[in-house]
């Protein structure tokens, strides 16, 4: 006897918890070969900030846990991806056109790199932190603290292994996000989102918007309330200008990471190679502080 | 909704002058239609009253929650909204800093924007009153004050009316008493009905807006019982809650009040107010029940005079919504107080 087929609803992650787009749009996601793989939610302006919102919530709360639990945090997320790596192994090979092999290998590199963050998570104030040389009886301490809320612009290509090395980066210093996915290869995206969700992050810490990135982009850089932007996923966007979302931007101070260029154009930067410590630092403000030598 | 930019030409708010409380029982009378007014013609009069559908009215207050209101319209809704709010910090932490800078925001409610309404009062516990008179001053923005010992109104009649008459003496515009709900429960109508009487006569030509506290009345007929006593006994206004007490203000009660405050005026001519208070705190929330009192009370209610908002937290997230209407870019809590 045939069974039925068991599809799986794709919707958004926003506040840890699953909604469909509040303007109850959906649209066909195809395979790198064409083929019709979901009907994912198409998020509006309206999700966007309710995702900023959940994120604003969640920022505090995340800020003030300890690095330590933030690294083992992260920790866990990579180990259930790990779990489920046949799942983002299929995900990825039909988004991207990879070989299961290639697929397999990208993945592999998405966990590493997770790894490699949540090690990070308690580590970077030494490196990035500070004990100043001052002339005077006082101490004078830098230390990095979390920029708040950021927005990220996924990168259209790499569907995993370009999202988590923009996602992790983020969360792992405190921050929270609101990401837009790959507009054209989503699926794996949504999939991390219920890792996250099952993976003692709290919710709201990560929030993930399917959508038309030269839709939604624009809200997100001009939200009032959404302290850093990060615009990799603008590169391959039709009709979006990323300079323009740098401008939108600018209305409220946001701290702007901008994609990477080269010639005149941006493009996606090389995934597989050494993050390096960028974008840790590209979402942290540095504190001073003078405290009296007690003499 | 339609949009309409200057308020109805209507009765004063302030049309019965000086009450006594033998006139306000004379009026009674005449509506009642007895010669004697006792507890047993006020139990036959309100429980003549027909009952409440329960399921039909809860359906209706949803469906009028489903309207959209978009662009210019709820631009429309959301200043009027400002207006309509009384400003309302009512906390035994209370300061005068506290209540100094509540006004600050009545006056100046959005910095970034001259053009912001400003609320329609501040409402405060009677012993602030002379400190927000003072911070207010003559910029037109009412204070209100909570008397006859609110939230629970468990005190003596002569404590309930000290309490009145000394925050009408601070220079209160408006008075927010709470019935006795033990009294009225218990089927003591008379009670209660003096008790309002007595508080109205107190505040002599000061607006005295009557706290029903839903919350604890249970069902809605005797929302609607509580409404019409307030009325008779002279309430201008009929609020939901004290905010103290949860649930306070929903839309099906709302409704019911609403109801009440039409049918009251197609019996007596008289329009009263009303005042949702406690428990709404978005510009969704808010205009759903703009929506409700148009489609119920009718458009002579769409006004500061005749319904109210008691909140503290709606007037941020309306002057959110309004900036984003205005600057194009969603605002965010960085712009707005913290109260």
């Amino acid at each position: 006897m045939s069974r039925l087929d068991v599809r799986k609803t794709y919707k958004l992650y926003i506040g840890g918890a699953f909604p469909r787009s509040e303007s109850g749009r959906s649209y066909e996601v195809v395979s790198a070969s064409g083929e019709f793989l979901a009907n994912v939610s198409m998020g509006s302006r309206k999700d966007v900030r309710d995702a900023v919102g959940a994120a604003r919530s969640a920022q505090r709360g995340w800020a003030a846990a300890t690095a330590y639990n933030r690294g083992q945090v992260l920790y866990r997320v990579a180990e259930i991806l790990e779990g489920r790596r046949g799942q983002f192994v299929d995900e990825v090979a039909a988004a991207e056109g990879l070989t299961p092999r290639g697929a397999a290998a990208s993945v592999e590199a998405a966990i590493d790199r997770l790894v490699w963050y949540a090690g990070w998570t308690d580590k970077v104030a030494q490196v990035l932190g500070n004990l100043n040389p001052v002339a005077g009886p006082f101490f004078n301490v830098s230390v990095p603290e979390p920029t708040g809320v950021v927005g990220v612009l996924a990168p259209q290509g790499s569907s995993l292994l370009g999202l988590v090395s923009v996602v992790a980066p983020v969360i792992a210093t405190g921050n929270t996000a609101v990401v837009l996915s790959s507009a054209d290869r989503p699926l794996p995206a949504v999939t991390l989102g219920e890792v996250f969700a099952t993976s003692d992050l709290p919710g709201g810490v990560v929030n993930i918007i399917t959508a038309r990135t030269a839709e939604v982009a624009p809200w997100l850089a001009s939200h009032r309330d959404v302290n850093a932007i990060d615009l990799t996923g603008a590169a391959g966007v039709d009709d979006l200008v990323w300079g323009e979302l740098e401008a939108a931007a600018a209305d409220n101070l946001k701290r702007v990471l901008r994609p990477t260029v080269a010639g005149n154009v941006a493009v996606e930067p090389d995934w597989s190679a050494d993050p390096g410590l960028g974008r840790l630092r590209a979402f942290l403000e540095t504190k001073t502080v003078w405290h009296p030598k007690g003499i | 909704m339609t949009v309409r930019t200057t308020s109805p030409s209507l009765p004063s708010p302030a049309a019965p002058s000086v009450a006594t409380t033998a006139g306000t029982v004379a009026h009674a009378r005449d509506v009642l239609g007895v010669s004697r007014l006792t507890n047993h013609a006020l139990t036959g009069w309100l429980h003549g009253l027909p009952g409440v559908d329960q399921v039909g009215c809860e359906a209706r207050a949803a469906s009028l929650g489903t309207r959209s209101v978009k662009t210019t319209s709820k631009a429309w809704a959301i200043d009027l909204a400002i207006g309509m709010i009384d400003l309302t910090t009512l906390e035994g932490a209370d300061t005068v800093g506290k209540v100094r800078s509540l006004c600050a925001k009545a006056l100046v409610p959005d910095p970034l924007d001259p053009s912001t309404p400003r609320p329609a009062a501040v409402c405060v516990y009677g012993d602030m009153v002379a400190t927000a008179k003072e911070a207010l001053g003559d910029s037109g923005v009412r204070v209100a004050a909570v008397a006859t010992a609110f939230p629970s109104g468990r005190a003596s009649l002569a404590v309930k009316l000290a309490d009145t008459r000394d925050a009408v003496r601070a220079g209160a515009d408006e008075i927010d008493m709470v019935i006795d709900r033990g009294a009225f429960l218990s089927g003591e109508y008379l009670t209660v009905f003096n008790q309002i009487a007595d508080v109205k006569a107190a505040c002599g030509d000061t607006h005295l807006k009557v706290i029903l506290e839903t919350g604890e009345l249970v069902t809605y007929d005797n929302v609607r019982r509580a409404a019409h006593l307030a009325m008779l006994a002279g309430g201008d206004f009929i609020k939901t809650s004290t905010g103290k007490v949860a649930p306070a203000a929903t839309l099906p009660v709302t409704l019911v009040m609403l109801e009440a405050v039409r049918d009251w005026r197609e019996l007596t001519g008289v329009q009263v107010g009303v005042k949702p208070a406690g428990g709404i705190r978005t510009t969704k929330d808010a205009i759903k029940y703009l929506v409700m009192v148009s489609e119920v009370a009718g458009e002579p209610w769409l006004s500061p005079d005749w319904f109210r908002f008691g909140a503290s937290g709606l007037l941020n997230d309306l002057l959110l919504q309004r900036q984003k209407l205005v600057t194009g870019a969603y605002s965010g809590p960085d712009y707005v107080t913290i109260d």
